[in-house]
């Protein structure tokens, strides 16, 4: 097995294990320095980002929204989470010059074409879905995928098994088969 | 900035190097898979789990931290999982991915995040719908496969390391 890829990365299965001893650090670290066990996860932050937004605009509005209320609008560990997530893939891919301007991604554009609106477009209507079904389940592929998996939660293999089944059946409709 | 804060700046930076390092924040990588063409996704995720369950479960029975299960709720696991993974096809991105792509220069992934927070912001529109509905209709509570079965996590792992190592194998032979 190669720990390397050709373009200068990590085996998945290397980088994918520190992974897992990142999450065990992690959720020991947040127990005893914050007093709360915490779980990576990413979708939660995306609820309060959507509310420190809407504040500045209709404050009276998210004051009023039960959702809001319940997940508290704020920046708290989680939300410095993701934003550090973006920190750490830009310094790591500007060490090994693997970071590259990308506006259409080459799946895409084979089906598509290079139009950066189209692309813009499906980006943000899936988005939007997307995101409906990770509040609706509650979690992403960090939280369900990684986190409950590593707790053995009943409702994170559920969670896994319709996130991957549905995207390979909508993946084979919308980019439908590719040219081998 | 907090201690909360900081602790959570420094987990996501390692996180995001990491997840940068494996390749698997890429459009491709994520399409790649539901279209059932490269795999690197899930053997990325699966090593962070096998080596994550031991680690947890270990300092679970130690008493060292608290699980925090997801409700088992079935309709909302069922129709959120279902639209999570229709919205993930089309955008190519999941959410902690779509903040590291931009951060090693796909910025195509902007319009992903804006539509999330989009998303967001409907799904707090849509709560009080949902809560009456999908969420009211059956929920299993916040449970673990361990309890689900009766039996020791102990039991399950071995399981689990086996069967996700033989898929392992199998993606390799395959070339996936």
């Amino acid at each position: 097995m190669k720990w390397k890829t050709e373009d200068g990365g990590w085996s998945p299965y290397l980088a994918g294990s520190l992974v897992g001893l990142l999450a065990i650090a992690s959720v020991y670290a947040t127990t005893l320095w914050l007093g709360k066990t915490s779980y990576l996860g990413a979708s939660t932050t995306f609820v309060r980002a959507a509310g420190l937004l809407e504040r500045t605009v209709a404050p009276g509005r998210v004051e009023a929204n039960e959702y809001f209320t319940k997940e508290k609008v704020r920046v708290d560990w989680q939300f410095m989470l993701v934003g550090g997530i973006l920190i750490g893939a830009l310094i790591a891919s500007a060490t090994d010059r693997s970071f590259k301007l990308e506006s259409v991604p080459p799946t895409w554009e084979k089906r598509f074409g290079p139009s950066v609106g189209k692309r813009a477009a499906g980006a943000f209507l899936g988005g939007i879905v997307a995101m409906v079904g990770a509040r609706l389940a509650d979690g992403c592929p960090s939280g369900h995928g990684l986190s409950g998996m590593m707790q053995l939660s009943v409702s994170s293999f559920v969670a896994l098994v319709m996130f991957f089944s549905v995207g390979v059946f909508i993946a084979a409709l919308v980019y439908g088969r590719r040219s081998s | 900035m907090n201690a909360d804060q900081l602790l959570g700046l420094i987990t996501g930076v390692l996180f995001g190097f990491l997840l940068q390092k494996g390749r698997v924040l890429r459009f491709e990588k994520q399409v790649g898979a539901m279209l059932l063409k490269d795999m690197t996704i899930f053997k990325f995720m699966l090593s962070a789990i096998l080596v994550g369950m031991v680690g947890i479960t270990l300092l679970t029975e130690a008493g060292f931290v608290t699980l925090s299960h997801k409700s088992m709720n079935l309709g909302a696991v069922l129709l959120g999982g279902a639209l999570f993974g229709a919205g993930w096809s089309v955008m190519g991105y999941c959410p902690g991915t779509s903040v590291g792509a931009l951060g090693e220069g796909r910025w195509h992934a902007v319009f992903a995040i804006l539509g999330m927070v989009a998303g967001a912001a409907l799904y707090a529109e849509l709560y009080p719908f949902f809560k009456l509905t999908v969420i009211a209709w059956k929920d299993f509570g916040k449970i673990g496969l361990p309890e689900a079965l009766s039996v020791s996590p102990w039991v399950i792992i071995p399981f689990f390391w086996a069967g996700t190592i033989f898929l392992f194998l199998w993606f390799e032979r395959k070339g996936l």
